[in-house]
């Protein structure tokens, strides 16, 4: 089970990778915004424009 | 920035509703084919007769075809329809090509054609759900590289800088299908309509799930979440519950996912700590997947009297809600000790359909009956028709999950049951475990005719309601900014917000997260010194058996019998020595099955004499009273093909079978003569000689080749240790 001794330290590596990507994004503000979108959705295209103007 | 920062630039445009229009009638078309194949298929098990003694229908062809057009031609058609019809919106943006259009919609649609006539015909490549022949695999390939094409073509035409989460989901479908699908065909071919797995035994096992799993990972979960986060809300008219939920259930899912396959190898022959890796990704998976249902559910919150009066959202709520169970149950499933009760019976079954039809059909059915009027100008036919069709379907579907609930917890109680005082089995035919499901077997397809019916009610309602539309349809026209033009903000988006902006960078995420799971998984399977242990004393199949195996890939065999020994007391019992990986090493492709709808065959060989297997794939109550196999009479009419043996020899060793060139040479010589050597010991019981040219023949020396390479030293082993 050598394999072992190249698949953990990879498994580690990329779980380090993704925790390192969660904390870097908090920081930069990921989720300042999580309402917009959400609504923005809602709207039809033909309703851009008003929308557009609002903001 | 930008020199035009204070003329922005208004945009005209429409949607391309014509594509999105006749994917969702293919979806309706194939829905119907799928379920109709499935009652057939259901009705067969309950009733032997029901396939009118017609090789093209028996189960084992049937299953294949029911599976395949369930997921990739009804659910494949909904993804597609729905994909393009949301991208558009959220993209603001017309689909890219039209031609790519084009060519993917009827490219899709050939290929289902073709996999219904290949799958009957008995050209399989004996992979669950990637059944499909080396040139379908290829054309799927193209057809989907088409799809992404126009996917991200689209995308990147998007007047809207903020991608929204459904589209993330669809990005990890489009990226990850595409993996797993070559990945899991590479295949050497040996004719146009035949070809073997480049992996073998252990190693393919483990694609083949990998794959398996990740197909209803990427196939009918993923894809049917970013429907989900785009027409609850718009059917609803409110914002999904949590956005930042949705966030976090996209990534955790994506990464969890793709890890989870082999638990659907639990006690086989796979190294031990790859089950557990399997197990616990696949306990982990029960977190997302219920972030994911609860904030589907609590965007409908204080709007539960609209979902009681509109159709759509009765079946969006239902689907979640399905979604929720069957997410629920797949981890319970997954747990060592459960699955030891519920791996290889009909519970399997049932959870596989809690899903496929309460999340896949009924998330489908809202999508539908919200996107068709819509896209039709119109109104629903008939709300009162969609009710009828959500009950028939329901009860339908509580029917079936609840008798393979049954038959699953029965059947595997029956096959560990074990006689305290005495130590032997209780039930030792394994006929006598089937007989008791039987009736189960009646209620399921009675429940899966009603969800049939349900289905028809649904396509007689939109039918109506797109008979009704107004004759005249203008295309819609809307306008907004051209994205450039709105650059000037893009400094201030940040975080995720900026991981959104820039597609290709968060392709590129997803597929590392992808793959780095894949790799763990998969790049140890190469190694196969380190995987499984070779042993001298198992051998190549011999040309006849060769041939034998053929024949029991293309009978689909596999849909009913494992040949994989678990290590439990009551399998040692009733089955002889767990199997060994070592023991399928030259398996292109492997057979270990995923249902015991039969008793399982790793160690058939030599258990019967000959003429046990002759009679009884003439007619299985021959033998065994109560089977509710079909007679395989076609076996007996039909000649093998034996000229082809030294081609597939070759091809084998080309796959690292070791073949001598002499075998290779003699290929035809030598099945000929083990042929009449089997022939002649049929003969004593007044077989005729000249059935030494039908397929019956090379069956029988591969049925009676299985386990017999190591059966007997195993067992003296074991002997041994016990003396000791």
């Amino acid at each position: 089970m050598s394999i072992l001794l190249i698949l953990i330290p990879i498994s580690v590596l990329i779980a380090a990778f993704f925790v390192a990507c969660f904390i870097l994004s908090s920081k930069n503000g990921q989720f300042e915004d999580l309402e917009t979108p959400a609504f923005r959705m809602l709207s039809d295209g033909d309703k851009e424009k008003n929308q557009r103007s609002n903001k | 920035m930008s020199e035009n920062i204070n003329q922005p630039q208004l945009e005209t445009f429409s949607y391309d509703d014509k594509t999105v229009k006749m994917f969702s009638i293919a979806t309706l078309v194939w829905g119907a084919v799928a379920m109709l194949v499935g009652v057939t298929a259901a009705f067969e098990l309950a009733s032997w007769r029901v396939n009118l003694g017609l090789e093209w229908i028996t189960f084992g062809r049937l299953r294949p075809l029911h599976t395949n057009a369930a997921i990739f031609a009804f659910a494949g058609n909904a993804i597609f329809a729905g994909t393009y019809y949301s991208l558009q919106r959220l993209c603001k943006a017309r689909l890219y090509s039209k031609t790519l259009s084009y060519i993917h919609f009827w490219g899709w649609q050939a290929i289902i054609v073709s996999a219904a006539v290949t799958l009957l015909s008995g050209f399989t490549t004996g992979k669950e759900y990637a059944e499909l022949e080396w040139p379908i695999d290829i054309a799927i390939t193209l057809i989907w590289v088409a799809f992404a094409v126009n996917f991200f073509g689209t995308l990147f035409n998007r007047r809207e800088k903020h991608i929204y989460v459904a589209i993330w989901f669809y990005i990890a479908t489009i990226v990850t299908v595409a993996l797993l699908h070559i990945v899991n065909s590479l295949a050497f071919p040996v004719s146009l309509m035949k070809s073997y797995s480049i992996y073998a035994g252990a190693q393919d096992a483990l694609i083949q799930w990998w794959y398996g799993h990740n197909a209803v990972a990427f196939f009918l979960t993923t894809p049917f979440l970013g429907l989900m986060y785009y027409f609850i809300p718009k059917a609803i008219n409110r914002p999904i519950y949590s956005y930042r939920l949705s966030i976090v259930h996209f990534w955790s899912l994506v990464f969890i996912y793709i890890w989870a396959g082999p638990h659907h190898l639990l006690y086989t022959a796979l190294p031990e700590w790859l089950q557990t890796l399997g197990m616990v990704f696949s306990i982990s998976l029960w977190a997302p997947s219920w972030g994911g249902m609860i904030n589907g559910l609590l965007t409908l919150r204080g709007a539960w009297d609209r979902v009681r009066r509109e159709p759509v959202l009765k079946f969006l709520a239902t689907a979640v809600t399905f979604y929720g169970m069957s997410t629920f149950e797949g981890p319970l499933l997954s747990i060592k000790s459960v699955n030891q009760l519920a791996h290889y019976t009909d519970w399997i079954v049932g959870h596989v359909h809690s899903g496929t039809i309460g999340w896949n059909y009924f998330l489908t059915a809202g999508m539908l009956f919200y996107m068709v009027p819509k896209l039709w100008n119109t109104k629903l036919y008939s709300v009162a028709l969609g009710n009828l069709q959500f009950w028939t379907g329901t009860v339908g579907l509580l029917l079936y999950i609840i008798s393979m609930w049954v038959a699953g917890v029965t059947q595997g109680s029956m096959w560990q049951a074990i006689d305290p005082h005495t130590g032997v089995l209780v039930y030792p035919d394994f006929v006598e475990t089937v007989v008791r499901i039987v009736p189960m077997y009646w209620v399921r397809a009675f429940g899966g005719t009603l969800v049939l019916l349900s289905f028809l009610i649904m396509i007689y309602n939109l039918w109506q309601t797109i008979r009704n539309s107004p004759k005249e349809q203008p295309e819609q026209k809307f306008q907004a900014l051209a994205l450039k033009a709105r650059d000037q903000k893009a400094h201030s988006d940040q975080g995720h917000r900026r991981l959104e902006g820039l597609p290709a960078f968060f392709t590129v995420l997803t597929v590392l997260a992808v793959v780095v799971g894949t790799a763990i998984e998969i790049i140890p399977s190469f190694m196969a010194k380190q995987f499984v242990v070779k042993n001298d004393d198992v051998k190549p199949y011999t040309p006849l058996e060769l041939a034998g195996r053929d024949i029991y890939i293309r009978e689909g065999c596999y849909n009913c019998h494992s040949q994989m020994i678990r290590p439990l007391v009551a399998e040692r019992l009733r089955y002889g020595a767990p199997s060994q990986a070592a023991e399928s090493i030259y398996d292109h492709p492997f057979q270990w099955g995923s249902r015991r709808i039969g008793p399982d065959l790793a160690r058939v060989g030599g258990k019967y004499p000959n003429m046990w297997h002759y009679r009884h794939m003439l007619n299985p109550r021959a033998v065994t009273s109560g089977s509710i196999m079909p007679s395989y009479q076609w076996l007996f009419q039909n000649k093998s093909q034996l000229d082809i043996l030294p081609k597939k020899l070759n091809v084998m060793k080309a796959l690292g079978v070791p073949y001598s060139d002499e075998e290779i040479e003699n290929a035809v010589t030598l099945a000929k003569e083990q042929a009449e050597l089997i022939t002649e010991t049929l003969a004593e019981s007044g077989v005729p000689p000249e059935m030494k040219d039908k397929q019956i023949i090379p069956l029988i020396a591969y049925l009676q080749r299985l386990g017999t390479d190591l059966g007997p030293t195993l067992l003296q082993e074991e002997e041994e240790a016990a003396r000791k």
